[in-house]
């Protein structure tokens, strides 16, 4: 341990990723970083080696021996189609991928941690869902399709894991809705459509985690020594249509029936990819319970829902059709327009330029 | 300058001049006309009418009250577009509008000069007016903020401002909501003022033990539930919050969350799904926790069944406050069964819906005569009482475990309120009032 972790990073060309590793980099205690990724990653990188592999390859095996590895950070689970190639890659790539990562790391005889980015839709989205979902919570009815049915399936592997190997210690983070200047997310693309679709007549209590915390979460589980189940999340929840409101933009409800029409409208369009599951989360929202990230992790995340939702509006500048200056600046005059002394000096006005 | 704000001025004041103008004509006229017989009449106020007569020792306001007001029509001298009966009554309101005449002025002003008389000037003048309100622009607002000033105080421009507040929150999203969905400024300034008037007015809600009620800490408020929808909730909250200024969180059917809009709703004022942990978490965090356990077979129960408590679910708010050791608050209503009084059930448009009911209530065979009123609901008079507190504290959290004591415990609640209910009832004269 003297000379530090020996980490591997999946997904190393992700966003997310990139800046895991570079917050490793900066870090002592952390002797070698290696990525692995189809695609080469497009942030500067210093410390960190990069192999180009699928980690499907046997190759990943061979790594994790050769370079002793002895904490993987599992972060390469890809959310949409669009982003892997079709459905069918994305299962092959997100379960089967996971399996055979596991399988090496399960073979490797330096492995001590495995940290899994994982994710809140794993609780799915149901009106009959808890109000606050606790790690112990599963969904209401099991995934049927799509990224939160891969990342059960992969959580459930990777448990097994840590099963299989007892000197392992298994750490599933699961983020909510990752918000950032540099992250691409769906929420980006609702954002950036010129009305913000929404589900007529629901409203989802929504919470976001900011990408510094998430990042800070990663290294800490990756460097620390909390192995467990962890729900990440900033405090405090917003409504969708309040979002709408704080960014000062104009929302268009969609009838139920319509929606996937719509959805499939901007897929077409190539202005985003908005999946069935996401749908059904604009409908009821999900909440997490963050009370063991605080108290067990020993993390508060630096942002709260709101102030990781407006810095993501400033950051990823997000214009506005409705000006908060000028609305307050309205209130300001009506309050004026209110008072005798404003009446008076209005009917001055008034009388001065018509004059 | 002085010369244009005093033209500025008599163009301004027309209606006002015009006011003192037929005032000033009955004062000087007074002595010289003195001999005309006046009117025989007193006013509402109980003084003699100082109007002139025209038959039969009436004036032509009170001759027209005489019923003999047939044919007249000639012009008073305050009012030159007689053809009108009812123009007369609008001098008296001329004279005391401040701002409230502005509007039937020009309306007035305007209708003479196209109508009758081709005056020479008179749209000149219409036209200078016209121009000038252009000008002024929102000076007739201010005049009336003025008036409402003096009439109510600041208290209405106090409300006034709260209300541009909140609307300012809302427009830039700047409030917040609790994690449960909860957004108390929307509840506590829509949804309370909205109810507001039918707790007072309409159903004269009477409240009976508002002081059992725990200020502080968490409370489970159990109480009964009919009347086809669910306004006894809605009332019996505004009620608490009223009575305590503390808003209590109903536990809801996931029905409720499933349906568009109305899910909306129920999370935004405060509900939340009747599950065990939403409820745990809730008293834990020391809210105050409002149940109706009979649910929809209370909800939607006949007529003739009124004021029996169904089955109270499966006990699982006893468990709930014994888990967190807070006192049960058993609940009565009385009025709320009479509101849509459900003569039967459509079970066959119930199953089509996927709706637990469909109520027939008597309001709508009323339908044809008065069509959409027919759906209101009847104005029985209301009475809430809070029950003495059933102290859980004492018993421990171990007895949630207990299955036999929580259907003891479940019995006694219900019993407390049937008993309160059986009493309230007696107590009561009638339905309505």
């Amino acid at each position: 341990m003297a000379e530090g972790r020996r980490v591997l990073i999946t997904g190393i060309s992700g966003q997310l990723a990139g800046m895991v590793a570079r917050a490793l980099e900066q870090r002592d205690d952390v002797h070698e970083i290696i990525g692995i990724d189809v695609r080469e990653p497009h942030h500067e990188l210093q410390r960190t080696e990069f192999v180009r592999a699928d980690i499907r390859n046997p190759i990943v095996a061979r790594v994790l021996e050769a370079a002793a590895i002895d904490t993987v950070l599992h972060m390469s689970t890809a959310t949409t189609p669009s982003e892997a190639g079709g459905r069918a890659r994305m299962k092959e790539r997100n379960v089967i991928g996971a399996m055979q990562l596991l399988a090496a790391c399960q073979r490797a005889p330096t492995m001590r941690r495995f940290v899994l980015k994982s994710t809140t839709a794993v609780y799915g989205s149901d009106h009959a869902d808890p109000a606050l979902f606790r790690e112990e919570h599963s969904a209401q009815q099991p995934a049927k399709h799509g990224f939160a049915k891969d990342v059960t399936e992969v959580e459930a592997y990777v448990r097994a894991l840590g099963r299989r190997r007892k000197d392992i210690d298994v750490t599933l983070l699961r983020f909510a809705n990752l918000l950032g200047a540099r992250l691409d997310s769906a929420f980006h693309t609702l954002f950036t459509l010129p009305v913000v679709p929404t589900v007529l007549g629901f409203d989802p209590r929504l919470q976001f985690c900011h990408e510094d915390d998430a990042v800070a979460v990663m290294v800490r589980a990756a460097t620390g020594d909390q192995p467990g189940v962890y729900n990440v999340a900033g405090d405090g929840v917003l409504y969708l249509s309040q979002c709408v409101r704080l960014a000062g933009r104009i929302a268009a409800p969609i009838p139920l029936p319509f929606v996937s029409g719509v959805a499939n409208l901007v897929r077409r369009s190539r202005r985003g990819d908005i999946s069935p599951e996401q749908l059904r989360f604009l409908q009821f929202g999900r909440v997490v319970d963050t009370r063991q990230l605080t108290e067990d992790f020993g993390y508060t995340p630096a942002f709260t829902t709101r102030s990781a939702f407006e810095d993501f509006v400033r950051r990823r500048r997000i214009e506005g059709l409705v000006d908060r200056q000028s609305v307050d600046r309205f209130e300001q005059e009506l309050y004026g327009f209110l008072q005798r002394k404003g009446q008076e000096r209005f009917l001055d006005d008034q009388r001065g330029t018509g004059r | 300058m002085s010369q244009a704000s005093e033209q500025h001025a008599q163009v301004i004041s027309m209606a006002e001049q015009r006011a003192a103008r037929s005032a000033r004509g009955v004062a000087d006229a007074t002595p010289a006309t003195d001999s005309r017989p006046r009117c025989g009449a007193s006013t509402l106020d109980g003084r003699p009418c100082r109007n002139y007569a025209v038959d039969g020792g009436r004036c032509r306001v009170h001759a027209l009250g005489s019923g003999s007001a047939g044919a007249r029509g000639q012009s008073a001298p305050s009012q030159p577009m007689a053809p009108r009966p009812s123009t007369p009554a609008a001098a008296p309101f001329g004279g005391l509008g401040i701002a409230g005449g502005t509007g039937r002025n020009r309306v007035d002003r305007r209708r003479p000069s196209r109508a009758s008389a081709p005056e020479p000037g008179h749209d000149e003048a219409f036209a200078r007016a016209q121009q000038e309100l252009q000008r002024r622009g929102y000076a007739g607002a201010i005049d009336g903020l003025a008036a409402l000033r003096d009439v109510a105080d600041d208290r209405w421009i106090d409300a006034l401002r709260g209300m541009i507040a909140f609307l300012r929150r809302r427009v830039t999203g700047d409030y917040t909501v609790d994690e449960f969905g909860f957004d108390e400024d929307l509840t506590t300034h829509v949804l309370m003022p909205i109810l507001r008037p039918m707790h007072q007015r309409y159903w004269r809600v009477g409240a009976d033990g508002a002081e059992h009620i725990p200020t502080d800490g968490g409370g489970l408020i159990v109480a009964n539930h009919a009347g086809t929808l669910p306004a006894d909730a809605l009332i019996t909250r505004l009620d608490v919050f009223d009575q305590t200024g503390r808003h209590a969180r109903e536990l809801g059917a996931d029905l409720v969350f499933r349906t568009p809009f109305i899910g909306e709703f129920a999370r935004k004022t405060g509900a939340t799904l009747a599950s065990g942990d939403d409820a745990d978490r809730l008293l834990a965090s020391g809210e105050l926790v409002a149940v109706w356990p009979e649910g929809y077979k209370g909800l939607g129960k006949h007529w003739r069944d009124r004021y029996k408590l169904q089955r109270f679910g499966r006990g699982g708010f006893v468990a709930t406050a014994l888990r967190a050791q807070v006192p049960i608050v058993p609940t009565a209503i009385v009025g709320s069964e009479e509101i849509y009084p459900m003569l039967f059930d459509m079970r066959i448009v119930s199953k089509v819906l996927g709706l637990p009911y469909f109520p027939m209530f008597a309001q709508m065979f009323a339908l044809p005569v008065l069509g959409p009123f027919a759906l209101l609901p009847l104005p029985s008079k209301w009475l809430i009482e809070y029950g003495e507190p059933i102290d859980t504290a004492s018993m421990g959290p171990e007895v949630a475990e207990d299955a036999m004591a929580l259907f003891d415990l479940t019995d006694q609640v219900r019993d407390r309120i049937q008993g309160m209910l059986h009493r309230n009832l007696m107590g009561r004269r009638s339905v309505f009032l």
